[in-house]
């Protein structure tokens, strides 16, 4: 089973219209994996009926009990995070700020502060209309701790994948270069990067190429929307090209993704035009790179 | 005034948004623009102005002092976050793991965990008269955003207190980094676009907005293409819609070229104009 990251750096490139594509275009072929779970919109287009689900905790949260509290303030002054204030004579914590280290439960002579185990948000085993199965899941609001959600929901569609012999597990990733995009990328056997001929398009593939060189894994690029600006797009080439990573393919803008989206479905199953073809052509490539 | 610009969603604008309307309202203004996107900063990219200051920014990570150390097991047993790993007759620390709490270091009975600075990322702070500009980014393999981000905001608070205009360009998302971003703002302008991915990441944002009890309003960009959901889940949930961006090629194109758009679209400027008229009455 070999498995598949698309990312982007940059937000807004296509990554989940493009990743929506490939699993329609791969059928039961592929297992799928939202790992965009801060912002994950794949559901929209793929339309997951939630079969299964489970909360997921990670990380603590400190709760200082007032009754037993003797205010000595040792808990504040430990904390790195600024997260336990003195109001009213009473000891409290702000919940946004702790990162739940536990080092004030551990220096409070009363014993009086307690660590909660956070339910930082939900993952779904479902079924989808491609006959397959989607690992997805949310995370709760301003929620730490995306990279542990992101290992969960890629660990849980590897295990369901090879149980039911996949061929590829198909992951879409979140924006950016940290935590919850490295623990994505972590096992990959393939990074699909998706660019946008755009300074900051080329400026954020760059970064994001660096990270992915770092993990020593092979990458190919489809630029989106090409023909918006030829002169980036140009440099993007000579980029990929310099850095050894495969040009997949160039794809028009074209403003058919959105209204395949906003009638629920993927672009490959919404019409039939050059543009589906170039993403048939696409996926077919990266099926070959991968034998 | 403290405005951060956010998006559930990437890629729907922000940068556009904070670019023009920093560099718009510093005709009048002085105005300090502050790009907290440190995983993928952009913002640099359409400002123009000269490097004035920039310093490496640190993290803080046990070191392991091997003479020091009775392999008591103390440090294990207190890190919550398995940065730090007895094995056998060795201590090693993660330090992309650490969150920097201090509690191996100081509950050390032996002090042999001192904490020392890691680089993990570079401020950069530009001016051109008006407008102030910093800039932070993450080293590549870096995994806490949150840490740069609270250390960019100690630096600007510091350097520009008073009641000077801030806009900070938001990392995509609503997790920890945004939280971090939007939290001691003044008021949240929310990104979006009018499709379903747009409204889906925005619904997300608005609960994240009302979590933090912020004030807030919408920019819907890219207006004219996908539905009027948006829109709609704008008036019931009265949410104030400060400016609509039209869904025009020729911003794609300045945009792709890292132009600002307001000075070749008359339109754009009006739209600058209405946004800054309601966040600074």
């Amino acid at each position: 089973m070999k498995e598949i990251v698309v990312i982007s750096g940059k937000g807004g490139t296509g990554k989940t219209s493009i990743t929506a594509s490939f699993a329609y275009l791969g059928g039961k072929d592929v297992i799928v994996a939202d790992c965009d779970v801060d912002a994950a919109d794949m559901h929209l287009l793929l339309q997951p009926d939630f079969a299964e689900s489970e909360d997921f905790y990670s990380g603590e949260l400190a709760n200082i009990s007032q009754d037993e509290c003797n205010q000595c303030g040792k808990c504040a002054d430990v904390c790195r995070f600024e997260a336990i204030t003195i109001k009213d004579g009473r000891y409290i914590i702000d919940p946004f700020e702790c990162e739940g280290c536990g080092y004030c439960a551990r220096v409070c002579p009363t014993n009086a502060i307690t660590n909660e185990e956070l339910n930082v948000g939900k993952w779904y085993i479902s079924n989808i209309k491609t006959g397959t199965t989607m690992i997805h899941a949310k995370l709760g609001i301003g929620a730490d701790n995306s990279g542990k959600l992101v290992a969960k929901v890629k660990n849980k569609a590897k295990q369901i994948g090879k149980e039911n012999n996949k061929s590829y597990i198909l992951i879409d990733g979140s924006p950016g270069i940290g935590c919850p995009v490295i623990s994505s990328l972590s096992g990959a056997d393939y990074a699909l990067l998706i660019t946008e001929p755009s300074v900051s398009g080329l400026h954020d593939l760059k970064r994001v190429h660096k990270l992915v060189k770092k993990f020593n894994i092979n990458a190919g690029c489809i630029i989106n929307k090409a023909d918006i600006n030829q002169k980036v797009t140009r440099e993007i080439e000579e980029f990929l090209y310099k850095e050894e990573i495969l040009h997949i393919a160039n794809l028009p803008y074209d403003e058919t993704f959105t209204m395949a989206m906003t009638m629920g479905e993927t672009l490959v199953e919404h019409t039939d035009n050059d543009l589906t073809e170039i993403i048939s052509g696409s996926w077919e490539k990266i099926k070959q790179i991968l034998t | 005034m403290k405005i951060a610009i956010a998006s559930g969603k990437g890629g729907t604008g922000k940068t556009t948004l904070s670019t023009n309307l920093a560099v718009y309202l510093s005709q009048k203004y002085k105005v300090v623009l502050i790009d907290m996107d440190v995983e993928e900063p952009n913002s640099g990219l359409f400002i123009k102005a000269e490097l004035f200051k920039e310093e490496n920014k640190f993290k803080m990570i046990p070191e392991w002092i091997k003479d020091e150390c009775t392999l008591c097991g103390i440090c294990q047993e207190v890190c919550n976050f398995n940065a730090i790993i007895q094995l056998g007759t060795k201590i090693m620390v993660f330090p992309e793991l650490c969150h920097g709490c201090y509690a191996c270091s100081e509950l050390c009975p032996t002090s042999a965990l001192p904490m020392i600075p890691k680089k993990m990322g570079k401020l950069r702070h530009y001016e051109n008269n008006n407008l102030s500009f910093v800039e932070s980014r993450l080293d590549i393999g870096q995994e806490q955003a949150t840490q740069l981000i609270n250390q960019t905001n100690k630096y600007v608070d510091e350097y520009f207190p008073g009641e000077i205009i801030k806009i900070y360009d938001a990392p995509p998302g609503t997790s920890c980094p945004v939280m971090e971003v939007t939290k001691d703002t003044d008021y949240v302008i929310l990104v979006t676009e009018p499709t379903p991915f747009g409204l889906h990441d925005l619904k997300l944002a608005v609960e994240t907005m009302k979590e933090l009890k912020k004030n807030y309003g919408v920019v819907i960009n890219r207006y004219g293409i996908g539905n009027d959901e948006v829109q709609n889940y704008c008036k019931e949930e009265n949410i104030p819609v400060l400016a609509k961006i039209p869904n025009d090629r020729q911003i794609a194109e300045l945009y792709s070229s890292g132009e600002l758009i307001y000075q070749k679209v008359p339109e754009v400027e009006q739209q600058l104009e209405n946004i800054g008229n309601y966040i600074l009455k």
